[in-house]
């Protein structure tokens, strides 16, 4: 069993959207402030803090959790999907960044990342799903700026998208 | 807001974890999935000088159908319970009650024993625990006890866990031929903590109800038989003995009003074969 003093600072390695990483942290230190402060990816936004806002969703294996709700030591040896890992090769918007960006569904921009992690895992699960289940899927993300509708139809069209290019590499 | 310093210890086996308490006792805290002590932990409402993490024991991550009962370890995560191919058929109103725990995303690491050793009051988890009169298992160096559900929880984040205890497993009885359930709660938005959210069991005439959100902890009624015509009657008795109260999210007339409609509806519901809403 191993303890790990609360002065002292531990690496971290993970792999962040497929590259591996490595850093410092404090046991006390927030998974959210590893990434953007530590490794830089400062994709993954902050808000309240306390598990209740989703800006900071991030993937971890696979699921998607709140970073702010976990210690960067928990993190050790995970696989971690962030907002930087959305876009396609080349650079350009991968079909959930396309549909908010063709929705309207992001003013300020601040919840999107949150949005778009949550979104990926779930249209995993449920790759076509109606109004009601994006609305409650999409429940656990506050975004002050759009009123949601536009989110919302942003899902639906992304589904779509991902349900499409699905069926071309089937 | 970031926590105060404190020591972190993975634990890598159960006894790992128990050591660690029975050196520290109160000064630690067993994390689990962390969705409701990492809150606590960032505002600094709790400062614990050591946290153990049991959230990656394999031992404690099993779902164990028992003979009677489900026996859910301390590391299964309110989704990974929730994605059980036999939870509905073994424990229907926990299926019905699952998805108003939180958000997929909170569901994904929250445990159904950490929502249970957390002991919201309005908590669904507990909620079941109380009406399936469930245990659970508590292990320390001074030895294995298991409580039952009524005298687990005892109040407001407050149970018969002492600082000393790892909960390892609940166990929850399973639905038997003949019983029927049925879970409805009022909350203000989809994935917020209940306002009143009641649970209910039929079995031949006999009916219980468990109503969380206005009481102190999840109370439990029992009635032996329970004609229709009686149901109001006995709602709005109980509805006055839970004794709710005024805070921000309902007044308690608000809260009485709710034992009497959701109640009535969930007796109904298990009147009609329904498995809950
Ligand atoms: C946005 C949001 C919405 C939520 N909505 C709801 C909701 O609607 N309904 C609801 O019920 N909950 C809700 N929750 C809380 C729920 O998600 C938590 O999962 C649950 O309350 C605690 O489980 P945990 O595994 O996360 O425990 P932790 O947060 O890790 O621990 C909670 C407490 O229990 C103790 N503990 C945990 N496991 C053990 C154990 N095995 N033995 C001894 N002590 C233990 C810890 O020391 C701590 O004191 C919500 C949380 C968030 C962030
Ligand atoms: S910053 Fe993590 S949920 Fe708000
Ligand atoms: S776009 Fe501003 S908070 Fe959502």
């Amino acid at each position: 069993m191993k303890k790990l003093d609360r002065n002292g600072r531990h690496p971290v390695r993970l792999t962040l959207n497929g590259m591996p990483e490595e850093g410092f942290a404090e046991p006390r230190m927030l998974l959210t402030d590893f990434l953007r402060h530590e490794v830089g990816a400062t994709g993954t936004h902050v808000a309240c803090e306390h598990g209740v806002c989703g800006a900071c969703t991030v993937r971890i294996d696979g699921k998607a959790v709140r970073a702010c709700l976990m210690l960067a030591v928990q993190a050790d040896g995970a696989e971690i999907e962030t907002i930087e890992g959305l876009a396609e090769a080349d650079g350009s918007f991968g079909p959930l960044q396309q549909a908010f960006h063709e929705n309207f569904a992001l003013q300020c921009g601040f919840c999107t990342p949150g949005f778009l992690m949550s979104l990926s895992e779930y249209l995993e699960k449920n790759p076509d799903p109606t109004v009601e289940e994006i609305k409650v899927a999409l429940s656990g993300n506050l975004c002050r700026c759009t009123g949601y509708h536009e989110i919302i139809n942003a899902g639906l069209d992304a589904a779509k998208a991902l349900r499409e290019r699905r069926q071309q590499t089937d | 807001m970031k926590p105060a310093p404190f020591d972190y210890v993975r634990a890598e086996c159960l006894e790992d974890a128990v050591a660690v308490l029975a050196e520290h006792g109160d000064e630690a805290r067993i994390l689990a999935g962390g969705q409701s002590l990492m809150p606590m932990l960032n505002m600094r409402l709790v400062r614990p000088e050591v946290l153990v993490d049991i959230g990656g024991l394999p031992d404690l991550a099993r779902i164990e159908d028992e003979s009677e009962t489900v026996a859910i370890g301390a590391a299964v995560t309110q989704g990974g319970l929730a994605d059980w191919p036999d939870l509905t058929s073994a424990l229907p109103v926990v299926a019905a009650a699952l998805p108003h725990v939180g958000h997929f995303q909170t569901r994904n690491r929250g445990t159904v024993c950490g929502s249970l050793c957390h002991a919201d009051p309005s908590s669904e988890l507990p909620l079941c625990l109380a009406l399936l009169e469930g245990e659970v298992e508590l292990h320390s160096a001074r030895g294995v006890r298991t409580v039952p559900a009524d005298d687990f929880q005892r109040g407001v984040l407050t149970t018969a866990k002492e600082p000393d205890e790892v909960a390892v497993r609940a166990r929850l009885p399973k639905a038997r031929d003949g019983e029927r359930f049925a879970f409805l709660e009022f909350q203000h938005r989809h994935g917020d903590f209940a306002v009143v959210a009641v649970a209910a069991k039929r079995s031949g005439d006999s009916v219980s109800l468990a109503v969380g959100g206005v009481a102190d902890r999840p109370e439990v009624c029992h009635w032996d038989a329970l004609p229709g015509d009686a149901v109001d009657d006995a709602l709005n008795d109980l509805a006055w003995a839970l004794g709710g109260s005024d805070d921000i999210h309902a007044t308690a007339r608000h809260r009485r009003q709710l034992v009497r409609h959701l109640g009535r509806q969930a007796i109904e519901a298990t009147a009609a074969g329904g498995a809950g809403a």
